[in-house]
């Protein structure tokens, strides 16, 4: 074969293939500043305050897939004094919510656990809105060995 | 005094292990592996998310199925008495077949025989579940499979396997779990591969997966063509494991990272 | 699987808080994941888990694909009358289950 026209149809197929640009397939990965920008939009512009609920996760955990983290808010709970909402926010997992929880007077003890996706070693942060209208939060680091989201499916 | 030298190096090769193998008094299973949070999330039945699986095998046991419309329950009543101790001591000689079955061989064997029903594909949900509820009543049991003459064969067939190196990165089972447990491998601790919580959610699956699924993973990350499901070389090597745990405690439904 | 698993006191004392744990089957898939030919494996997660006791809802939560799979959520409420406490949970793709534990309160 012409070496010329081997050369073009190799750029045919190439091309053909999307090999002629750089292709990459990867999920896209919130920033800290989306999370904050996530954060913003859904409790508005009001003032967060570190402190009253504590975010408990394990420091470590070997996959990301199920990692137990638990709530809870220093609060009593009662019709005049407790806690409306808490949300869950992460800095790098393909996008920054994770969950909200609405509590009230009923739960009486503002205390929520469940299991969460970790696609990194990252921050997590939770901010909860009291009756009173006010935002508090906390955050903790966790080292994920195996990240979550990013493994293809079979 | 030669008869005594025979005799005793007799003794030794009867008692012995395999060369290579880890002390019985070393063995540790991958629950003692793990960390706090995911020993917790496998020691409470209301948190263990293969837990969902026993259920819908407690339900599935009381199931009528096949031409026969028998449920399990006909024949085996409550299985919390009649399958204590039988995950623990599969795989097990089946005389109709004249070689060691697994649990799940096992069940298909049932449900073809005596229910005249299909037998149910290999990780299927149902065989998942039935697997998952009949291991659950060997909680806290001694593995025990029973090595006799009939045996024999393929338990040594099972362990060629383990020791065989295998594949493109022409690496042997014992290279990773006999010589190099408790090291990271890509940042995963390497167990030692004691199949003591089978069926198991691992998390990586999140989902419930057999041991079998487990091998043929392994096996393909050492770039070897995996054994098909129910191939007598995975009943052989699951033997294998399963005798070289012997005395160790079933945990199933296990949960794994 | 069995669709739910719900751990909930049988009895109480009236005023006592009482745990509740749930835990139920969905794979969560969370739209990130791709085959082994590339193509996207759609989002297709529970959204939202409500619980009420005697009708009045008493504990929610909205869930995102970051919740993994086979969701577990621990919460708590008071033990205020004798009834029934109901649990449901509703995602894409028309999800929708519904469970009920009964409660005793003295």
């Amino acid at each position: 074969m012409e070496r010329r026209a081997f050369l073009k149809i190799a750029g045919g197929v190439a091309a053909g293939l999307g090999l002629t640009g750089i292709v990459t397939v990867k999920p896209a990965r919130a920033t800290p500043a989306e999370m904050q920008e996530a954060i913003r939009a859904v409790v508005g512009s009001a003032r967060i305050t570190p402190g009253k609920v504590k975010l408990e996760l394990p420091p470590l955990i070997e996959n990301g897939n199920a990692v137990p983290l638990t709530v809870t808010v220093d609060s009593p709970m009662t019709e005049a004094e407790h806690v409306r909402v808490v949300h869950v926010f992460t800095e790098k997992n393909p996008q920054p919510y994770v969950v909200s929880f609405h509590l009230g007077p009923r739960a009486g003890r503002a205390r929520v656990s469940t299991r969460m996706r970790l696609a990194d070693s990252q921050n997590v942060v939770a901010v909860c809105q009291l009756s009173d209208g006010s935002l508090w939060s906390d955050s903790a680091a966790v080292v994920v060995t195996l990240a979550a989201c990013l493994e293809d499916g079979i | 005094m030669r008869r005594l030298l025979i005799a005793l190096g007799l003794l030794a090769l009867a008692a012995s292990a395999f060369a290579g193998e880890i002390a019985l008094s070393d063995r540790r299973s991958g629950y003692e592996l793990m960390g706090r949070e995911l020993r917790a999330m496998q020691d409470d039945d209301t948190a263990n998310p293969g837990m969902l699986w026993v259920l819908e095998g407690a339900a599935l046991w009381k199931r009528p199925t096949g031409a026969a419309s028998r449920a399990c329950v006909d024949c085996h009543g409550e299985a919390a008495v009649s399958m204590k101790g039988v995950a623990a001591h599969h795989p097990a000689f089946d005389a109709a077949k004249q070689r060691p079955v697994s649990l799940d061989q096992r069940i298909n064997n049932c449900r073809v025989d005596r229910q005249q029903a299909p037998p149910l594909a290999y990780e299927s949900r149902e065989l998942l579940a039935l697997g998952a509820y009949v291991a659950r009543q060997s909680r806290g049991l001694p593995i025990a499979v029973t090595i006799d003459d009939r045996m024999r064969p393929f338990l040594d067939a099972g362990h060629a396997i383990y020791e065989r190196r295998q594949g493109q990165l022409n690496l042997a089972c014992s290279q990773c779990h006999d010589d190099n447990w408790g090291r990271q491998l890509a940042g995963n601790l390497i167990p030692q591969a004691h199949p003591t919580g089978y069926p198991l959610y691992r998390l990586e699956w999140q989902s419930l997966g057999s041991l079998q699924r487990r091998l043929r993973g392994c096996l393909t990350g050492i770039r070897a063509e995996a054994y098909d499901y129910g191939a007598p070389e995975l009943v052989d090597l699951e033997l294998y494991l399963m005798w070289r745990a012997r005395g160790m405690t079933m945990d199933a439904p296990a949960v794994r990272p | 699987m069995a669709s739910a698993l719900i751990n909930v006191p049988a009895r109480a004392k009236r005023g006592e808080i009482i745990e509740i744990k749930t835990l139920i089957s969905h794979v969560m898939e969370t739209g990130f994941r791709r085959t082994q030919v590339g193509a996207v494996i759609p989002r297709n997660i529970i959204r939202r888990f409500v619980c009420s006791y005697n009708g009045a809802e008493v504990f929610s939560a909205d869930l995102h694909p970051a919740m993994s799979a086979n969701p577990f959520i621990v919460f708590s409420t008071i033990a205020t009358e004798s009834g029934t406490l109901a649990f449901e949970w509703t995602g894409d793709n028309g999800f929708s289950v519904k469970e009920t534990a009964a409660i005793t309160v003295e």
